[in-house]
C-alpha cells in the first residue's frame, strides 16, 4: 500500500506532462485524459482510504521514500511521502472535488481553443497540491507550495489576452511570493535549529528549542499561510484571481491553493502549541480576515467577487480555529472539507449562471433565474443554506464548532474571538442571502449583451452577439452532475462528520484533541448562531427581497464604497508598499548610478585607456619586439641576481 | 639508470665524438619507450618521400591518411606505455639520459598528439573556399615559393598545385614537441626546440590568402625565435660552465651541493652561482618566449594573425603544451634547490602576463589578435599554477593545458568558417549579428568564449579553478587575486564578442558561414565535447593529471 502514494502525485503529473508536451494531436482527447488521470488519482486515494480505515487508529500513517533528493553531508532532503489521516483528508478533498471540477470544465471550456492546455494546468495544479499535502518534510512541501503558486499563476492568467487577467495572475504570483519568503525563512530557521526539516524530527523536538525561536518560526509559517490562503494582510490577490475561468476559481477556493495555508498551520501544530504568541497572532489574523472578507462580500455586485469575499471570510474561520490549538485543529479541517463542498458547488453554480447569461457577472443584471435554471437554482440553494449554517446542513456543524471553540479559548480573548465569529456568521447570512435573492429571485433585470470590444471582460469561447438579450438555459449535464454531487456533499457531509464527533476522532491521532469548555453552554452558543443567521437573512430579505433592485448600484455609504474597493486594500498597498518601494528604489538607483557606477565605469575607463596606450607598444616592428625581449631578459637576469643578493 | 649515479662531466651521447675513435660505444636506446616519437619522426620522413614520389593527384589523400595514422598510432603507443606503468612505477630516463619517460611526459605527449590530430583535420579542410579553377583548395598557398601576386602564383593556382608539404612539416613539429617536455638535458631541449620551431616558421608563411601578411608573420617569428634561441643557447652554455654538465640531474645535484668532484677543465667556473643564475634566467627566457609570456610575447599577436588559421590553432595549442611541459621539468627537476630564487621572478612574470594579456585584449578589433592576447593571459594563469611548486600545481597545469588546447583549436576552427569574399572575415565588426544568421556556429563559438572566460560548466572553469586553488595552497594567494582580477577584465572582451554576435543587428554585407567538411566539423565537435565534459565532470581527468604529476629524476 505504501507504494501507491507516489502514484497519487504521479497520475496528474503525468497528465500535465503529456497534455502540455503532447501538442495539437491531443486537442480532441486531451480533456478526457486529464479528467481520467485526476479520477485515477481519486480512485487510488479511495483505495488507500479504505485500507487506512481498516487499520487501528494509531498505525494508519503510511510512509514512502522514493530517493534522496539532496544527499549532502549535513543536509539531507528526501523525496518521501507521508500519508496520515490529515493528508488523507486533503487527498480525498483535492482529488474528489478536483475530479468533479475537471468534469465540469469539459463542458465549460468546450469552446475554448486552448482547452487541452487548460486541462494540463489543472492536472499540474492537482499534482502540486497533492505533493504539498503528501510531503514528509518541509522542503518537499515547499516544492509543492511553489508548484501550486506556478499553477495558479498559469490558470488565473489563462485568458492572457485580457490585460486584466494577465495583471491578476501577476498580482497573485507576487503577493504569494511574499508569503513564500515566509515559508523559506521558516524552513531555514528550522534547519539551523533542528538540523533537519523532516516533519517527524522537527515536530517531535519542538520542546527542545526556545519559545522565542518557535514563535519566530510560527510567525513565518503564518506569513506563508497568509499568502496562500489570502488572509489579511496578503489577501489582495484573491478578488482579482476571479479573472481566471470559473472552474479555476472553484478549484482555488475549494480544493487547492487557499486550503494550503490551513494545512500548513495544522501540520505544524506542534510548533504553534509551543509558541502561544504565534498562536494568538494566528487567531487575530483569522478573526480580522473573517470580518474583512465578509464585509467585502456584502458590497460586491460581481457574483464571483462576492463569493471570493466569502471564501476569504470562511478561510478566516479556519485560520481562527487553527490558532486555537488542539481545541480547534480538527474543526478547522472539518470546516475546510465542508467548505470545499459547498464553495465548489457555489462557484460551479455561479459559472453555470454566467454560462446561461452571456457571461454577465453583475448580479444586478440577473434576477428571477430560478425558473430558467432549476438544477443550478437547487444546487446553488443547497450550497447557500450550507454556508450560512442552516441547521442540519454541512456549514452548520462545522461553523458552530468553531464558534464554540473560539468562546472556549477563555478570558477576554475568548469573548472577543467568539463575538467576532458570531458577527461573521450574521454577515455571512446577510451577503449570501443577498447573492441568492439578486440572482434567482425578484424580477428580471437582464440587459442586452455588451459589445465585446467595449467590454473586454467577457469570457471568450462563447458566442456573444452585441445587443442580444440573454437566453438563460440550464447547463449541459457535464456541468450539472458535478454540481449535484457537490450539493449532496454540502447537505450531508456536516452531519456525517459532526454527529458523534466522527471527524474529530479520525483526526485525533495527528492533531490531538482537547474538549474546549466555553464559558456559556454549547446549546446557548448554537442558539445564538442560529439566531444571528436568521437576523442576517431577514435583513437581507428586507433590503433586497421586498424592494426592487436598481440595475445601477446606488452610491452607498462610505463603508459600502470602501468595501466595493475591497476595503481600500489596493490603495493601501499602493500608497505604503508601491510608493514606498519606489522611493526606496529611486534612492538606491541614485546611489548605484553615482557611486557604484562611477567606480565601475571609472575603473573600466581607466583599464580601457591603459589598454589603448599599451597597444601602441605593439607597433609591428620586429626590432621593437627584439628590444622588448632583450630588455625583459635583462630585467629577468637582474631580478634573479637581486633576489639572491637580498 | 639515473645519470647522477655515474656522474660524468658530460654524458656520453654528446661527447662520444670528441673522444678517440678507437671504439664507439653503441648508445643504448629504449626503442619501445621512445616509440611515440619514433613513429612520428618515421612518418615525417615517409611523408617527405610521399611528397617526392607520389603523383600530385594522390598526394593530398596519402598525406592526410599517413599523418592521421601516424598521430593515432603514436597516441596508441602513449596509451600503451601509460598502461604499462611507464607513467608511474616504471618511470625512468631513457636514451642514455637524454629523454625522460614519466607521468608528466606521457600526459603532455598524449595531449599534444590529441591536439595535433584535431588540428591536422583543419589542415585537411578543403571545402571552405569555392572551387578554384576546378581544384579544391585548402588554407595553404598553391606554391609557397611563388612571389605573391606574380604570374607564377597564378599559374600554380591554375594548375591546381597545393602545399601538401604542410603535413610533413606538421609531423616534424609534432615530433619536436613530443621531445620538448620530455627532454632531460639542455642540449636535447635545444634540439627539440629547433625541431619544432623551424617547421612552424615555415607553416606560418604558407597562407593562401593575405600572403604578404603571412610571410611577414613568418619572418618576424623566425627572427625573434632565432633571437630567443640565442639567449637559450647562451644560457645553456653558462649552465654547463656552472655544473660541468648539461644533464638535468647533474645540474640539480650541483645546485644541491651533492656533487663535489670538479672537472679540472671547469675548475674556474663550477659552482659559481652567478653563472647559474644568469644561465637560468636566459634558459627561462627562451621557454617564456615559447609560452608567450610578457614581455616576450610581442610576436604572438602578429604571428597568430598572419599565420594560416589552422596553423595558428595548432601552434597556439600544441606549442603551449610542449613549452609549459619543458618549463615545468626545468623548474621542478633541475632547479628545485633554487625555488626561492625563481619564484619571486616568476611571480613578476605571471602578474604582468595575466594583466598585460587581459588589458591589451580589450581594445583589439581582430578576432585572431583577440585570441592571441587571450592566449597570453592564459599563459599567465598557467604560470600561476607553475609557481605553486607543489604536485597539485603540476597536475593543475597538466589539466589546464589539456582543457585549453581543445578550446583553442576549436575556437580557431570556428574562425576559419566565418568568411566573406576576401577569405576569413576576422574583423570583429563583421561578426556582429552572427548569432541571428548562424545560431549554431555562434553558439559553439560562445561555448568556447565562455570556456576561455572560465565560466562554470566549461573546462575553462575547472582548469582555472584547479590552477588558482593550487597557487593559493602553494602560498601564492596574492597571485590568485591578480588572476581573478585579470579574469574579470578578460571576461569583458569574451562576453563582448558574445554580445556582438547575439545582440547586434547583422550587417547587410556581413560574412557568410561556410559549411565545413567532416574534418573541421569533427574538430569543432571534439572541441565542444571536451570543453563540456571537462566542465561538467572534470574529476576523472583531474585524477588522471594527478597520477601523472611526478617527475622522474
Amino acid at each position: 500500500m505504501d507504494n501507491l502514494i507516489a502514484l497519487l502525485v504521479a497520475a496528474p503529473l503525468l497528465g500535465a506532462a503529456v497534455l502540455l508536451c503532447g501538442g495539437r494531436r491531443l486537442d480532441k482527447t486531451g480533456h478526457w485524459l486529464g479528467t481520467l488521470l485526476a479520477g485515477l488519482s481519486f480512485v487510488i486515494g479511495a483505495v488507500l482510504f479504505a485500507d487506512m480505515v481498516g487499520k487501528g487508529a494509531e498505525d494508519r500513517a503510511l510512509h514512502q521514500r522514493l530517493f534522496s533528493w539532496v544527499p549532502v553531508e549535513g543536509f539531507q532532503a528526501d523525496i518521501a511521502f507521508q500519508l496520515d489521516q490529515l493528508s488523507m483528508t486533503f487527498v480525498l478533498l483535492i482529488t474528489g472535488v478536483g475530479t468533479l471540477i475537471h468534469v465540469y470544465s469539459i463542458g465549460y471550456m468546450e469552446h475554448d481553443e486552448r482547452r487541452r492546455r487548460f486541462f494540463g494546468y489543472l492536472n499540474l495544479f492537482l499534482a502540486a497540491m497533492l505533493l504539498l499535502v503528501l510531503a514528509d518534510n518541509y522542503l518537499l512541501l515547499y516544492f509543492g507550495w511553489e508548484g501550486v503558486g506556478l499553477a495558479s499563476y498559469l490558470l488565473i492568467g489563462f485568458w492572457q489576452h485580457k490585460p486584466s487577467a494577465a495583471t491578476a495572475a501577476k498580482k497573485a504570483f507576487l503577493v504569494n511570493r511574499v508569503g513564500d519568503m515566509g515559508l523559506s525563512i521558516a524552513i531555514m530557521l528550522m534547519f539551523t535549529t533542528f538540523g533537519t526539516f523532516a516533519f517527524g524530527p522537527v515536530l517531535s523536538s519542538t520542546g527542545e528549542s526556545s519559545e522565542g525561536m518557535m514563535t519566530a518560526i510560527g510567525l513565518m509559517l503564518l506569513l506563508a499561510a497568509c499568502g496562500k490562503s489570502a488572509q489579511v494582510p496578503l489577501q489582495s490577490w484573491l478578488g482579482d484571481a476571479m479573472e481566471g475561468p470559473t472552474p479555476v476559481s472553484a478549484l482555488i477556493h475549494a480544493a487547492t491553493m487557499v486550503t494550503a495555508g490551513v494545512y500548513l498551520i495544522v501540520r505544524s501544530a506542534d510548533i504553534f502549541n509551543a509558541a502561544p504568541d504565534a498562536q494568538l497572532a494566528v487567531t487575530v489574523v483569522g478573526a480580522v480576515t473573517l470580518l474583512f472578507g465578509a464585509i467585502v462580500g456584502c458590497a460586491k455586485d460581481d457574483i464571483k467577487k462576492a463569493l471570493a469575499g466569502s471564501t476569504m471570510s470562511q478561510i478566516g474561520y479556519m485560520i481562527l480555529a487553527a490558532g486555537l490549538g488542539p481545541i480547534g485543529y480538527a474543526f478547522a479541517i472539518m470546516h475546510l472539507v465542508t467548505h470545499g463542498f459547498f464553495k465548489a458547488g457555489l462557484f460551479l453554480g455561479a459559472g453555470s449562471v454566467m454560462h446561461g447569461m452571456n457571461d454577465e457577472v453583475d448580479m444586478r443584471k440577473y434576477g428571477g433565474l430560478r425558473k430558467y435554471m432549476p438544477v443550478t437554482f437547487v444546487t446553488f440553494g443547497l450550497g447557500y443554506l450550507a454556508i450560512i449554517g442552516f441547521p442540519g446542513l454541512s456549514g452548520f456543524f462545522s461553523k458552530d464548532k468553531i464558534i464554540e471553540a473560539a468562546f472556549a479559548k477563555g478570558g477576554t480573548e475568548g469573548w472577543i474571538l467568539g463575538g467576532v465569529a458570531l458577527l461573521g456568521a450574521a454577515i455571512t447570512a446577510y451577503y449570501m442571502t443577498r447573492v441568492m435573492l439578486l440572482t434567482f429571485f425578484g424580477e428580471k433585470r437582464w440587459q442586452p449583451a455588451p459589445d465585446p470590444d467595449k467590454a473586454p471582460g467577457v469570457e471568450p469561447g462563447i458566442e456573444v452577439h452585441p445587443g442580444e438579450m440573454p437566453h438563460p438555459h440550464e447547463s449541459p449535464r457535464s456541468m450539472t452532475i458535478p454540481m449535484i454531487l457537490l450539493a449532496v456533499g454540502s447537505v450531508g457531509a456536516g452531519a456525517f462528520f459532526g454527529i458523534g464527533d466522527r471527524f474529530v476522532k479520525w483526526l485525533e491521532p495527528v492533531t490531538k484533541f482537547e474538549h474546549g469548555h466555553p464559558p456559556i453552554g454549547a446549546a446557548a452558543i448554537t442558539s445564538a448562531t442560529v439566531a444571528v443567521m436568521v437576523i442576517g437573512v431577514t435583513v437581507a430579505y428586507l433590503q433586497y427581497g421586498r424592494r426592487p433592485v436598481p440595475v445601477v448600484a446606488p452610491r452607498g455609504s462610505l463603508l459600502t464604497r470602501a468595501a466595493r474597493r475591497d476595503l481600500l486594500q489596493d490603495d493601501f498597498n499602493h500608497i505604503v508598499l508601491v510608493r514606498g518601494g519606489e522611493h526606496l528604489t529611486r534612492s538606491l538607483v541614485y546611489v548605484d548610478h553615482t557611486l557604484v557606477d562611477g567606480v565601475v565605469n571609472g575603473t573600466a575607463a581607466s583599464v580601457g585607456g591603459l589598454s589603448g596606450r599599451l597597444r601602441k607598444l605593439q607597433n609591428g616592428y620586429a626590432r621593437s619586439y627584439a628590444v622588448s625581449m632583450f630588455g625583459g631578459t635583462a630585467v629577468l637576469i637582474a631580478a634573479t641576481l637581486l633576489m639572491r643578493a637580498v | 639508470m639515473s645519470a647522477s649515479a655515474v656522474a660524468p662531466a658530460v654524458h656520453s651521447l654528446w661527447t662520444a665524438a670528441a673522444e678517440p675513435l678507437t671504439k664507439i660505444p653503441a648508445p643504448h636506446i629504449e626503442y619501445v619507450q621512445l616509440s611515440p616519437v619514433l613513429i612520428v619522426v618515421g612518418a615525417a620522413v615517409l611523408s617527405v618521400l610521399v611528397e617526392a614520389f607520389v603523383p600530385r593527384k594522390r598526394r593530398y589523400h596519402s598525406q592526410v591518411f599517413l599523418t592521421v595514422l601516424a598521430l593515432v598510432a603514436a597516441f596508441a603507443a602513449i596509451v600503451g606505455l601509460a598502461a604499462g606503468g611507464y607513467g608511474s612505477t616504471k618511470a625512468h630516463i631513457a636514451a642514455m639520459g637524454a629523454v625522460a619517460v614519466d607521468g608528466p611526459a606521457l600526459f603532455l605527449q598524449g595531449t599534444i598528439l590529441l591536439a595535433s590530430i584535431v588540428a591536422v583535420f583543419t589542415f585537411a579542410e578543403r571545402r571552405l573556399d569555392p572551387v578554384h579553377h576546378g581544384h579544391k583548395v585548402d588554407s595553404f598557398a598553391a606554391e609557397a615559393a611563388a612571389v605573391p601576386g606574380s604570374e607564377q602564383e597564378r599559374a600554380a593556382a591554375k594548375a591546381g598545385f597545393t602545399t601538401t608539404e604542410v603535413f610533413p612539416l606538421a609531423l616534424f613539429a609534432v615530433a619536436g614537441m613530443l621531445v620538448f617536455p620530455a627532454a632531460n638535458d639542455l642540449l636535447t631541449l635545444f634540439i627539440a626546440l629547433e625541431v619544432f620551431s623551424l617547421p612552424l616558421y615555415l607553416l606560418c608563411a604558407v597562407a593562401r590568402r593575405r600572403r604578404l601578411m603571412s610571410q611577414e608573420a613568418a619572418v618576424k617569428y623566425f627572427l625573434l625565435g632565432a633571437f630567443s634561441s640565442a639567449f637559450l643557447l647562451f644560457g645553456i652554455a653558462l649552465l654547463y660552465g656552472y655544473a660541468g654538465s648539461v644533464s638535468y640531474a647533474t645540474i640539480a645535484d650541483v645546485v644541491d651541493g651533492s656533487v663535489a668532484a670538479v672537472d679540472p677543465a671547469l675548475a674556474q667556473t663550477m659552482g659559481n652561482d652567478v653563472l647559474l643564475l644568469i644561465g637560468f634566467a636566459m634558459v627561462l627566457m627562451g621557454l617564456l618566449f615559447k609560452v608567450g609570456a610578457v614581455p616576450f610575447h610581442m610576436w604572438t599577436p602578429d604571428v597568430y594573425q598572419g599565420a594560416p588559421t589552422p596553423v595558428t590553432g595548432f601552434m597556439a595549442a600544441a606549442t603551449k603544451v610542449a613549452a609549459f611541459g619543458a618549463l615545468l621539468r626545468l623548474l621542478y627537476v633541475v632547479l628545485p634547490g633554487l625555488t626561492w630564487d625563481w619564484r619571486p621572478v616568476m611571480w613578476g612574470v605571471a602578474i604582468v602576463t595575466m594583466l598585460g594579456g587581459a588589458i591589451v585584449a580589450i581594445t583589439q578589433t581582430d578576432i585572431k589578435r583577440l585570441l592571441a592576447y587571450s592566449s597570453i593571459a592564459h599563459a599567465g594563469f598557467l604560470l600561476a599554477g607553475v609557481i605553486a611548486a607543489t604536485p597539485t600545481g603540476i597536475s593543475s597545469v597538466l589539466f589546464y593545458l589539456g582543457a585549453y588546447s581543445f578550446v583553442t583549436i576549436g575556437a580557431f576552427a570556428v574562425v576559419t568558417l566565418v568568411r566573406d569574399a576576401g577569405g576569413e572575415a576576422t574583423h570583429l565588426s563583421k561578426w556582429a549579428g552572427l548569432g541571428r544568421r548562424s545560431p549554431l556556429v555562434a553558439a559553439v563559438f560562445a561555448v568556447f568564449l565562455l570556456a576561455f572566460a572560465g565560466i562554470p560548466l566549461t573546462s575553462g572553469f575547472s582548469g582555472k579553478f584547479a590552477v588558482f586553488k593550487a597557487a593559493a595552497e602553494g602560498g601564492a594567494g596574492a597571485l590568485v587575486v591578480v588572476g581573478v582580477v585579470s579574469s574579470a577584465i578578460a571576461a569583458f572582451f569574451y562576453i563582448r564578442v558574445i554580445v556582438l554576435m547575439f545582440f547586434s543587428e547583422p550587417k547587410a554585407d556581413g560574412p557568410t558561414v561556410a559549411v565545413p567538411s567532416a574534418f573541421t566539423a569533427a574538430t569543432i565537435t571534439a572541441g565542444v565535447v571536451v570543453t563540456l565534459v571537462l566542465g561538467l565532470a572534470p574529476q576523472y581527468f583531474l585524477d588522471l593529471a594527478g597520477q601523472a604529476s611526478v617527475f622522474v629524476r
